[in-house]
């Protein structure tokens, strides 16, 4: 049973702090995806936690032992990298069980795993080849099936959907779900896909410039991201953000967006004559000709059909907004459109700073 | 009638009017390129010249008299000659000691290089000084260190070990000779095994050595499952390389050594040069050949690496 714990990580390389001061928990048995784009830390702050990488401040513990110095192979960690790294020169049966031999298991230990894995994989026809002899879908499985041969109770998977194909992806991200589900290792999974940190993770960690941004559940970090970032790279097409000022009406508090009024909870009244930013997702709108109801007036821009619906931008004064119809609604560019959010969806955040207001 | 009912209707008239006539393969082919064949024309021509030719004619030299027939004489003098078996042991024996010998140092130094610690770009610069003096030199080199009045005994008798120069390079101490000479070619040409090996590692990628350490290998098992097996290639060109120039190994044991300790190529010149007998020289000339590519075809067979096991 293994609970992760970083205390206060940090990782420079030079002067620039590739991971800044993150502390994170991940439970027994959590499937945590740490989410970013590039450059953000999530890969080193997962090599760190393989051992690959020393950090320069902080602590880790693996079920409550300090590993921070150990080296990789004390931490009982199994990991699946991004490109694999599965040994040319090994078949996949030598492949799967390298980490058993290395562990110096009975050659009846490491055949039971070496087939248990291989079985659960569906590889268990090519033990005999080299990788060289395999699709990238194969090998990628036998990557995988090499991390499970382990039985690790940590397991850690570096983007390892990111070179397959958008298909052999959406396919492969469903079965790795149900296998880790079944083998509830506690599983730390780097992605910069937003798509497979809402399907796969039990939480989230967004990340932004060696920093954790939001730690969530995956719907909580889609509804009510933290700040901009998080609701701009999460979801698509990302979050909308209208600026606004909150001003007293005679119908009472209300936001006004480029001279347009939309009614606002009254416990935003302490912003009242200050300036706040919107967020609404595009599913959370919906669109009509006639003006019946608070609603925004805005312009088509670009209508995208996306086959399951329309992908319209539209522009209110200087700021624009995504909103998907459905694929058979008559809309085309130029046209004016009358915009009516879903009140109890819109998000409030801080137009300076970017982040969530609370409103309690 | 659907559009797709249309291709099979013309699949079942063939060969009557409205077929569609098949291009013109031949038009198709591709045009003869020239240019790899240009491109290698220089080197082509230069080792024929200087290589294929010479060896050739050796080659019949080795089977001529003196008077242009055919004779296995030279043979038979090479053989029945007194410092025959000397050469050839020693020759087999230096080679089986020093190639094993450069390879592992080779191995060490080229690891201590790829750890890409602070210092190890310029250990690389150090190791590689010897690579650029001539052999002949280098025997010089090493011959005043080990004469009677060189620098090994100099320090000897000043350090007080001993009274008397020690004679390390004479007729009564053959092994003692061996070993100077093992000593200075281990000092000589170790660098250009480490220089390929060096280049083999580089190319590795580092996932592989994460890998490996993730699941659980040690240094050591990192070496022996991962390293070494992926370094293969590398390690083949070095052996084949390394024991052919090791074959051919005459100016440095030649300045060490003088005719205390016989080798083949060290034949091969005194027959040409001071008995002046070309046909014996020749001989000497073409077992080298011979035994170099014996040795190259098992090193081939041996370590050949199937083209399934690259990455």
């Amino acid at each position: 049973m293994a609970q992760i714990r970083l205390e206060n990580i940090i990782k420079l390389f030079g002067k620039v702090a590739a991971v800044n001061n993150v502390s994170l928990t991940i439970n027994d048995g959590e499937f945590m995806v740490l989410l970013g784009p590039s450059g953000c830390g999530k890969t080193t702050l997962l090599r760190c936690l393989a051992g690959l990488e020393i950090p320069d401040g902080g602590n880790i513990f693996i079920s409550d032992q300090n590993v921070t110095e150990f080296s990789p192979r004390r931490r009982n960690i199994a990991m699946v990298f991004q490109n694999y790294a599965i040994f040319p020169h090994l078949t996949v049966y030598d492949n799967i069980g390298f980490g058993l031999k290395m562990k110096k298991f009975s050659k009846a230990d490491i055949e039971k795993n070496v087939k248990r894995a291989a079985t659960l994989l569906e590889v268990d026809k090519y033990l005999e080849r080299h990788p060289a002899q395999l699709s990238g879908g194969q090998r990628q499985r036998v990557a995988v099936a090499r991390a499970i041969a382990m039985n690790p109770a940590v397991l850690l998977m570096d983007e390892p959907l990111s070179n397959l194909d958008a298909l052999l992806r959406m396919q492969m991200r469903a079965e790795l779900k149900r296998l880790l589900q079944e083998i509830g290792a506690t599983t730390v999974y780097v992605t910069h896909d937003q798509v497979e940190a809402l399907s796969m993770g039990d939480r989230i960690s967004v990340m932004k410039s060696g920093q954790i941004a939001q730690v969530d559940d995956p719907m909580k970090v889609y509804t009510d991201p933290a700040n901009t970032f998080v609701g701009g790279f999460i979801g698509s097409p990302p979050m909308n953000f209208l600026v606004g000022e909150v001003v007293q009406s005679e119908g009472g508090l209300a936001v006004e967006i480029e001279g347009q009024r939309l009614p606002a909870p009254a416990n935003l009244a302490r912003m009242a004559g200050q300036k706040v930013t919107v967020g609404l997702r595009a599913e959370n709108i919906e669109a009509g000709e006639v003006k019946d109801g608070p609603g925004l007036p805005t312009q088509v821009m670009v209508v995208e059909p996306l086959g399951s619906h329309l992908l319209l931008t539209t522009r209110i004064g200087g700021q624009s907004l995504k909103v998907v119809t459905p694929v058979d609604y008559p809309v085309s560019p130029d046209q004016p459109l009358w915009l009516r959010p879903d009140l109890n969806k819109l998000r409030w955040l801080d137009a300076q700073s970017g982040t969530l207001l609370n409103l309690n | 009638m659907s559009l797709k009912q249309e291709p099979e209707q013309a699949l079942k008239t063939p060969g009557q009017a409205g077929e569609v006539a098949l291009p013109d393969f031949k038009r198709r082919r591709r045009r003869f390129n020239y240019t790899p064949f240009l491109l290698l024309l220089p080197a082509t021509l230069f080792l024929a010249i200087f290589f294929l030719y010479p060896m050739l004619q050796s080659f019949i030299i080795a089977f001529q008299d003196s008077q242009g027939g055919f004779t296995f004489d030279n043979i038979d003098t090479m053989v029945k000659d007194t410092n025959f078996g000397d050469a050839l042991k020693y020759t087999l024996l230096f080679i089986v000691i020093i190639v094993p010998l450069q390879v592992v140092l080779a191995l060490i130094m080229a690891l201590v290089i790829n750890t890409g610690l602070k210092w190890a770009g310029f250990f690389l610069y150090i190791w590689t000084i010897p690579l650029a003096i001539s052999d002949l030199a280098a025997g010089i080199v090493w011959y005043s260190i080990f004469t009677n009045h060189g620098y090994i005994n100099q320090i000897l008798i000043q350090l007080g070990l001993t009274q008397t120069p020690i004679d390390f390079l004479s007729f009564e101490n053959p092994t003692l000779v061996f070993v100077a000479v093992v000593i200075a070619e281990l000092w000589r040409a170790t660098a250009i095994v480490m220089v390929i090996l060096v280049a083999g590692l580089q190319v590795i990628p580092r996932a592989y050595t994460e890998a490996a350490e993730v699941f659980g290998a040690s240094p050591w098992q990192r070496l022996w499952h991962v390293t070494l097996p992926m370094l293969k290639p590398s390690l083949q060109v070095a052996l084949i390389l390394r024991t052919i120039l090791a074959f051919q190994t005459f100016a440095l044991v030649f300045a060490l050594a003088g005719r205390i300790m016989p080798v083949l190529a060290g034949e091969a010149y005194k027959w040409y040069n001071d008995v002046r007998n070309v046909g014996v020289a020749a001989t000497y000339a073409l077992l080298i050949l011979l035994l170099s590519l014996a040795n190259t075809f098992i090193y081939l067979r041996f370590l050949n690496t199937k083209a399934e096991e690259l990455a």
